[in-house]
């Protein structure tokens, strides 16, 4: 496919029926035109050519939103997409939330792909919408669909001056051929993409509401509490619920039984307290007297597993990418360096703590209402631990407060439907804040051994990384080193021009639910290459934006594979999205210009620059930082420069890079988890802090790239260049190398 | 027991536990879902109502003490968003997953009353007990200028 986007792109029909999952059959017609030139009398009724679009007869139109909105602005910028090429007149178009249902195709809001994997889908289903209305006028006055235009909300013909409105021509069309080919319309005539339209739920986030998982109410419902086994893959030795029964409000204890081993997205077991109202079930399930047995993750303990990992990723692993010869290279330097990096568990932490609220039927149907990102695994999840057919299970998407990853798990699911069945009531589990710290999927540690090499002219000539974290396979099975997706998150997609460069997989094993947490590996990954280009630029006695401009190199396409490498480039083709040097190079030049890269700074102030590619999108970003006399940092100002190719809504990138940027801090700055006897020794945000308002910069500025190239991913793709840019701006400003997060743990005295 | 309040202008008797946090008692009884429930420990804000007129971390707030008191959630400061406060936070898109914005807007609209021409250093000072994780801050502060009428 062109990467062109002002190139007009044809679908075919095929294509579409594929993309949508519409039944075919029959439906392959040309367009046929009547011969009477008087107009036909038009039918009446709904139009529903996809599953995305309901016409009404009214003219109003329904949109249906399959993805999941947890503060990307989904619902905004999809809508924006269908209702552009439909032609449609934003003030008629209302929102549906779909059901988890595979008819619509891939609901997964994870991996920042709602727009780049549905970008032509969702186009589609506008085009195809627009097209038929346009037939079905030209059927009507009997003249060529191609005289015939769809413009905002009615199809006008130019020559009779004719126009019928959308609505009138509903039930027409709806008894038009599905055509065989649309023609997307050129950006040039694009009503809402690139447009910063407002949130379609801004009022309902001003007033109150605004309904996510934890706000569902049903009649006769009843409130869930569990406590589960601090340990993961522990099992209950007893359980005394005589005073939780005694509290005012308790309706009933139930065991859920013991987690199971690999947990996967299976309820952690435990114990429920139901009661009439939350606050009941919480201090029924605090009266439990529960004795655990640990089981074999109590052998974990951080400080010990820190040293583990970091031997492990010293003494090397699978190679994973090889190009040159590292070892000559390291023979023949004129200086060499090395350095290992740490970085620590993390929590998502999204302010809505996991919750969901279930009731099965009389038909021994299943239906749920829950903040979740994964509606069709959650459907599949269900239906397993009720043991009935997914069918049976509707799962009805709720507003997400923030999922950051944690919510594409539907274990809580799970358990409100397993208590539903249970009790024959409906049930709405609401996790605290501590289950949710300490019993979530958490991102994985990880260790980085970086060693490089630079000639006499200050080159980087030998790269050595070995990767250590335990893998979010070991979640779904047993394994103890990374897959080849984790590792193709900002490791052996490399994008430096180092003729001699090897990467190694190193093992860690698992003793936790690993998960996906926003930028998931990129994190690490990407905090350890761009601190340590920053102190082989050091070593080099070169500027460090000019040193990392040199590393990137010549404008190319890195093809990980010449190297060795696997590489699954985000589940899209890398020769539709190229790992394209010319593109990172010019965020890290916007950025750096962005910041006045090169100005002098007051004692104790410094800039630091990091820039990198993830989820197909390229970022680069400058942090301002001052250190105090006592070595407390502050983020002055962050300077983001961002091309993710063709955007929707610029406000909506621009909103994710500044969140983006507090994210990135609030890992940079506090976010650590830890265990002791493999129990998770965090638990609310006075342990697990994040920042806050005093500690937000004075400014985020962020650049969207002008683009027309094939759209990256966004939500995801602003997080990792965030602690880079901060630590390599601490050594400007201090001398003092960061080489582990949080800060909170580093004295910078 | 009884306990009787103004709940958003309007008497309102729970028959609760005297130290069920105001919190459960609006959401769970009263069935007013627009004060979220973050932390259970005042550490985050999203629970953040007025009580005669002063922010309070309604999860942290037993209910008796509420009593005979004019309690305002976010259904309470408008009813239809036309608070200059509400008004502000639409017009810069603040929100992002909009969670914790009805205890932001509940700060915010509570240092305006006190401070109209609030600075960036007052804003951090009232606001900083509100967490937004998605990192809305920056939105915030100028939200909260807009809707004091100094924003440039």
């Amino acid at each position: 496919m062109n990467n062109d986007f002002s190139n007009v792109s044809r679908i075919s029909r095929r294509d579409f029926l594929r993309n949508t999952g519409l039944a075919g059959g029959g439906l392959i017609i040309a367009a046929h035109f009547a011969a009477c030139s008087s107009d036909k009398t038009l039918a009446g009724g709904n139009f529903m050519p996809n599953v995305y679009v309901n016409l009404m007869e009214n003219g109003d139109v329904e949109i249906v939103c399959h993805r999941s909105e947890m503060g990307q602005g989904v619902r905004t910028s999809l809508l924006q997409v269908i209702a552009d090429e439909m032609e449609a007149d934003w003030g008629r178009v209302t929102l549906l939330q779909a059901t988890g249902d595979a008819k619509y195709g891939d609901q997964n809001t994870d991996g920042s792909t709602s727009i780049r994997k549905h970008f032509d889908l969702l186009r589609n289903a506008g085009a195809v919408t627009r097209q038929m209305l346009v037939n079905a006028a030209a059927d009507a006055w009997g003249v060529p669909a191609a005289e015939c235009r769809g413009l905002n909300h009615a199809v006008h013909h130019e020559a009779s001056g004719k126009s019928l409105g959308y609505g009138e021509l509903a039930g027409h069309a709806a008894t038009m051929p599905v055509p065989e080919d649309v023609t997307f319309k050129s950006p040039e005539d694009y009503r809402y993409i690139g447009k910063p339209m407002d949130l379609i739920d801004g009022l309902a986030f001003t007033v109150g509401t605004a309904a996510y998982g934890i706000d569902t109410q049903l009649p006769d419902m009843l409130h869930a509490s569990i406590e589960r086994c601090p340990v993961v893959g522990g099992k209950l030795k007893s359980v005394d619920d005589s005073g939780a029964r005694a509290v005012a409000g308790v309706v009933d204890v139930i065991q859920l039984g013991d987690g199971v081993s690999p947990p996967g997205f299976n309820p952690l077991g435990g114990v429920a307290v139901l009661a009439s109202n939350t606050w009941a079930a919480q201090r029924g399930r605090a009266a439990l007297k529960i004795e655990w047995d640990g089981g074999a993750n109590a052998s974990y303990n951080s400080p010990a597993y820190r040293e583990a990992m970091e031997a492990s990723a010293k003494s090397g692993g699978l190679q994973v990418l090889a190009r040159g010869d590292v070892e000559a290279a390291f023979a023949g330097a004129a200086k060499t360096l090395e350095a290992t990096y740490f970085a620590p568990m993390l929590s998502q932490a999204p302010m809505e703590p996991p919750a969901a609220t279930a009731v099965i039927n009389a038909d021994g149907s299943c239906e749920v209402w829950a903040c979740t990102q994964d509606p069709q695994t959650a459907r599949d999840v269900v239906a397993g631990a009720l043991g009935i057919e997914p069918a049976q299970v509707t799962i009805n998407v709720t507003l997400l407060g923030g999922g950051f990853g944690r919510k594409s798990k539907p274990d809580f699911i799970a358990e409100a439907a397993l208590l539903a069945k249970k009790t024959g009531k409906p049930v709405k589990v609401t996790w605290t804040r501590e289950d949710d710290i300490r019993h979530g999927y958490f991102h994985a540690e990880s260790c980085q051994y970086l060693r490089g090499a630079i000639d006499a002219q200050g080159n980087t000539t030998a790269w050595l990384q070995r990767t250590a974290f335990p893998s979010i396979s070991a979640t779904f099975g047993s394994t103890d080193g990374p897959s080849a997706g984790e590792l193709g998150l900002g490791c052996v997609d490399n994008p430096y021009a180092i003729p001699n460069m090897t990467i190694e997989a190193c093992k860690a094993e698992a003793h936790f639910r690993i998960g996906w947490l926003r930028s998931v590996c990129n994190v690490y990954h990407a905090f350890a290459a761009n601190s340590f280009a920053n102190e082989l630029a050091h070593l080099a006695g070169r500027d460090p934006k000019d040193y990392l401009l040199e590393l990137i190199g010549a404008d190319r396409h890195v093809i990980p594979a010449d190297s060795g490498a696997t590489y699954t480039n985000y589940g899209q083709d890398l020769g539709e999205h190229p790992i394209d040097t010319a593109r990172l190079k010019a965020v890290l030049e916007e950025a750096a210009s962005m910041a006045n890269w090169g100005r002098e700074l007051p004692r104790g102030s410094g800039l630091g620059i990091a820039a990198h590619r993830s989820f197909l999108g390229y970022v680069a970003t400058v942090a301002e930082v001052s250190v105090s006399e006592g070595g407390a940092v502050r983020i002055e100002e962050l300077w983001t420069a961002i091309d993710a190719g063709t955007v929707v809504n610029p406000d909506r990138v621009r909103a994710q890079m500044e969140g983006a940027g507090i994210f990135g801090m609030s890992l940079t700055l506090h976010g650590e988890i830890t265990g002791t006897n493999g129990a998770i020794n965090q638990g609310n945000f006075d342990s697990y802090p994040v920042v806050r308002m005093n500690e937000a910069p004075t400014a985020i500025t962020v650049h969207v790239m002008p683009s027309t190239a094939r759209p990256g991913g966004v939500g995801e793709t602003g997080v990792p260049p965030v602690a880079p840019a901060i630590c390599n701006a601490i050594f400007a400003a201090t001398g003092k190398r960061v080489r582990e997060l949080p800060l909170r743990n580093v004295s910078l005295v | 027991m009884a306990i009787a309040m103004t709940l958003n202008g309007k008497v309102h008797s729970f028959e609760a536990e005297a130290d069920m946090p105001l919190l459960w008692a609006i959401r769970d009884l009263a069935g007013m879902t627009g004060t979220k429930y973050g932390c259970g420990k005042a550490l985050c804000g999203a629970c953040t109502v007025h009580v005669d007129g002063e922010p309070v971390r309604s999860c942290s707030f037993p209910l008796s003490a509420a009593a005979g008191k004019s309690v305002t959630t976010i259904e309470g400061i408008s009813g239809d968003g036309s608070h200059p406060v509400q008004v502000a936070w639409r017009e810069l898109n603040v929100a992002q997953c909009g969670y914790c914005q009805s205890g932001q807007i509940m700060s915010a609209v509570a240092l305006l009353q006190k401070t109209p021409s609030p600075t960036d250093q007052d804003i951090d000072l009232a606001m900083s007990g509100n967490i937004c994780r998605c990192g809305t801050y920056t939105r915030i502060r100028a939200a909260i200028h807009k809707a004091a009428g100094s924003a440039s």
